[in-house]
């Protein structure tokens, strides 16, 4: 049973506007009611609850951001985020789901694309009519994605694309991929492929202990004829794709925020119930330092991410200032899962508390979308003006 | 139809209760407000539905001041067209039913909903002075309601069954579970509701007929034994001997 409780120990809320509040307030009462009764045995079986797209559309929360002339809500920000931080409290797959569908395939169409683009795919997408999947990483390129060889070539009335993309989170049911590919000058362009294309398969990666209620797969591209219209003409080189993670990662900095607290969240209640040599666990200062650090390590990141949410709307964060969010988050809200279950003793092994699931989850959020140590040296680079990844 | 649903504001379950000025305040620093259940749950969804059966216009009002204007909005997202706020903080049952009264009488409203009670004070007064300040029928704590022209069908619980009541319509109803069903807000009801009309009325002259003298915590839980269920004998024991209630 979902018997979570806010937690905002610097009254951070009053930050937040009344509609913020009742965004917050309708994705959590459409989350318990429709998503934690069933995350439990969709993780067990590995399978992307497909019957929860038309409530995650209808809380918003695929391409929050985008106008309402695309068919999106045209929230701000911080609504993006607030929405993410539900969806990831419950579960980081069912946000991975919506962060794809929402900054890497939205956001993109919306940012780069044509017109005719937006209009023909983007309220689809905001519906759930359409999922979007996003390939960039392939077998041999992940954090080094600028090696890339996926390739398209211009046969004059379309482009030939070859090549094939690994993890690719939604793939196996998408209906449409926004594909990251070099053109014959080498320089990466963004293509919208079709389900239904003619070489175009996405086989199912199976065998994951981690994001087992969101599906992965591979993108694959043998000789797929891709139409003209379907080229992203706003923007190329590896920016572009950048560009879409910064949005997604500002969602995972908010949505890991919401694994913290659900964490959090349990251990303190349990802690206060369960007893062990004549009173509750939660009198024992061993326990009292594990809980106050892990409020502690919250409330710090709920104040970064807000002003990072404040300087996004504003059109001035920076990358860097998105990386150090999101590396401090994740693993934040990893190390609080750990405690959190060893609080939890034995009961924290079981799927009665979503404390493993949150920490299994978090071990492919510590690596999607940048891994912890890339976003450390992108910190690095931006302190010393050196790059030391490359 | 055009319906009026009475909408009051009431602390999260999960608040904490506290007092001040003498235990003559509830204290509502820090404290989450949510839209009474009974009235959002059961009054509001009941009319939503009754309005897209038959076409009408479903009207919100309360009385309260500017805070109020968060559940006002929530209501308004759930689906009401337009929503009345009485602009004066509701001192007792007797007042906020009388300037509910007044609108009312100045605005025609086939049907008048509220929830049977707020979960904060448990009063489940307002509805039955509504009616009697308007002169209309009242039918109290209703599980279901249907209206076919302007004869209503309500049903109640009653001990060991169910009552059912026919009236005309103006009439006044106060709504308990089983009514409808919880209503969630999706994102175009909250983007809707951003630009609905909410019309701030001041309030006419009327006493309030009650003052509260003072509130008291209920007495603390005491700890609670755990008899192991093969173990009936010991669970007489105590009953018997302890708490000598056998
Ligand atoms: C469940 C899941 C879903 C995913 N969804 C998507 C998706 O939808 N779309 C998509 O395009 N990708 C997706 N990914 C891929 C993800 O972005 C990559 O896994 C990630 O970028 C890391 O690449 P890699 O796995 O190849 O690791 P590698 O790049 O091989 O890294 C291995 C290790 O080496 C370290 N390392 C690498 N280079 C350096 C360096 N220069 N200095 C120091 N250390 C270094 C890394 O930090 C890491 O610890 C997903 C991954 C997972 C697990």
């Amino acid at each position: 049973m979902d018997r979570y409780e806010h937690h905002d120990y610097y009254l951070l809320d009053d930050l937040l506007t009344e509609e913020h509040k009742l965004i917050r307030d309708t994705a959590r009462a459409w989350l318990k009611k429709e998503v934690s009764p069933i995350i439990e045995e969709a993780y067990e079986k590995a399978e992307f609850p497909k019957q929860i797209i038309p409530g995650l559309a209808s809380i918003g929360a695929f391409g929050p951001y985008i106008p309402e002339k695309y068919g999106g809500p045209g929230l701000d920000q911080i609504s993006y985020g607030i929405i993410m931080q539900e969806l990831e409290r419950v579960d980081s797959g069912v946000r991975s789901t919506s962060s794809v569908q929402s900054s890497l395939v939205m956001y993109p169409i919306w940012k780069y694309g044509s017109e005719e683009q937006r209009m023909k795919f983007l309220p689809k997408l905001a519906s759930g009519e359409f999922m979007g999947s996003f390939g960039l990483t392939e077998p041999d390129h992940g954090s080094n994605p600028s090696g890339m060889t996926t390739n398209f070539k211009d046969m004059g009335d379309h482009y030939l694309l070859n090549g094939a993309k690994m993890w690719i989170s939604n793939s196996p049911f998408c209906d449409l991929a926004v594909v990251w590919a070099k053109d014959e000058s080498g320089r990466i362009h963004g293509l919208i492929v079709e389900r239904g294309m003619e070489g175009f398969t996405t086989p199912e990666t199976h065998g994951k202990w981690s994001l087992r209620a969101s599906a992965t797969g591979e993108l694959v591209f043998d000789n797929v004829k891709v139409p003209k219209e379907n080229l992203l003409p706003g923007k190329s080189g590896l920016g572009a794709p950048l560009g879409c993670l910064d949005s997604a990662r500002y969602g995972i900095a908010w949505g890991t925020i919401g694994t913290a607290l659900d964490c959090y969240d349990s251990a303190l209640r349990y802690s206060k119930e369960r007893i062990q040599f004549g009173k509750p666990i939660a009198g024992f200062q061993l326990i009292q330092k594990k809980l106050a650090e892990m409020i502690t390590e919250i409330t710090k990141a709920q104040m970064l991410t807000w002003r990072l949410g404040v300087l996004r709307e504003e059109g001035r964060a920076t990358s860097a200032q998105i990386s150090m969010a999101k590396r401090n988050n994740v693993d934040m809200a990893l190390k609080i899962a750990r405690e959190a279950r060893q609080i939890h003793g034995a009961m924290g092994i079981t799927n009665e508390y979503s404390i493993m699931r949150h920490m299994m989850n978090l071990e492919s959020v510590i690596t999607y979308e940048g891994t912890h140590d890339i976003h450390l040296l992108i910190t690095g680079k931006d302190i010393t003006g050196i790059a030391a990844f490359e | 139809m055009d319906i009026l649903v009475c909408i009051s504001k009431a602390p999260d379950t999960t608040a904490k209760i506290q007092f001040t000025d003498g235990n003559t305040k509830f204290d509502e620093n820090g404290v989450q407000f949510i839209v009474n259940p009974y009235d959002e749950w059961y009054a509001l969804v009941r009319a939503l539905e009754l309005k897209e059966a038959g076409g009408g216009s479903v009207c919100i009002i309360t009385v309260g001041g500017p805070e109020a204007d968060p559940v006002i909005r929530k209501a308004l997202a759930i689906g009401a067209d337009k929503a009345v706020r009485i602009d004066a903080q509701p001192t007792d049952a007797g007042f906020v039913a009388g300037q509910i009264a007044d609108y009312a009488k100045a605005n025609s409203f086939d049907l008048i909903l509220c929830g049977k009670e707020t979960i904060n004070y448990n009063g489940s007064q307002v509805g039955g002075m509504i009616a009697a300040e308007m002169d209309l029928p009242y039918v109290s704590q209703a599980i279901k309601l249907d209206v076919a022209g302007a004869t209503a069908t309500v049903e109640r619980d009653i001990q060991g069954g169910v009552e059912v009541l026919e009236g005309n319509t103006p009439l006044v109803i106060s709504c308990a579970k089983g009514m409808a069903e919880q209503r969630i807000p999706n994102m175009r009801g909250i983007m809707a509701a951003r630009t609905k009309p909410l019309e701030v009325v001041a309030p006419t002259d009327r006493p309030a007929l009650t003052e509260v003298v003072g509130y008291d915590l209920p007495p603390q839980k005491t700890e609670v034994k755990l008899v192991d269920p093969e173990n009936a004998e010991e669970l007489i024991n105590l009953l018997r001997n302890e708490a000598k209630i056998i």
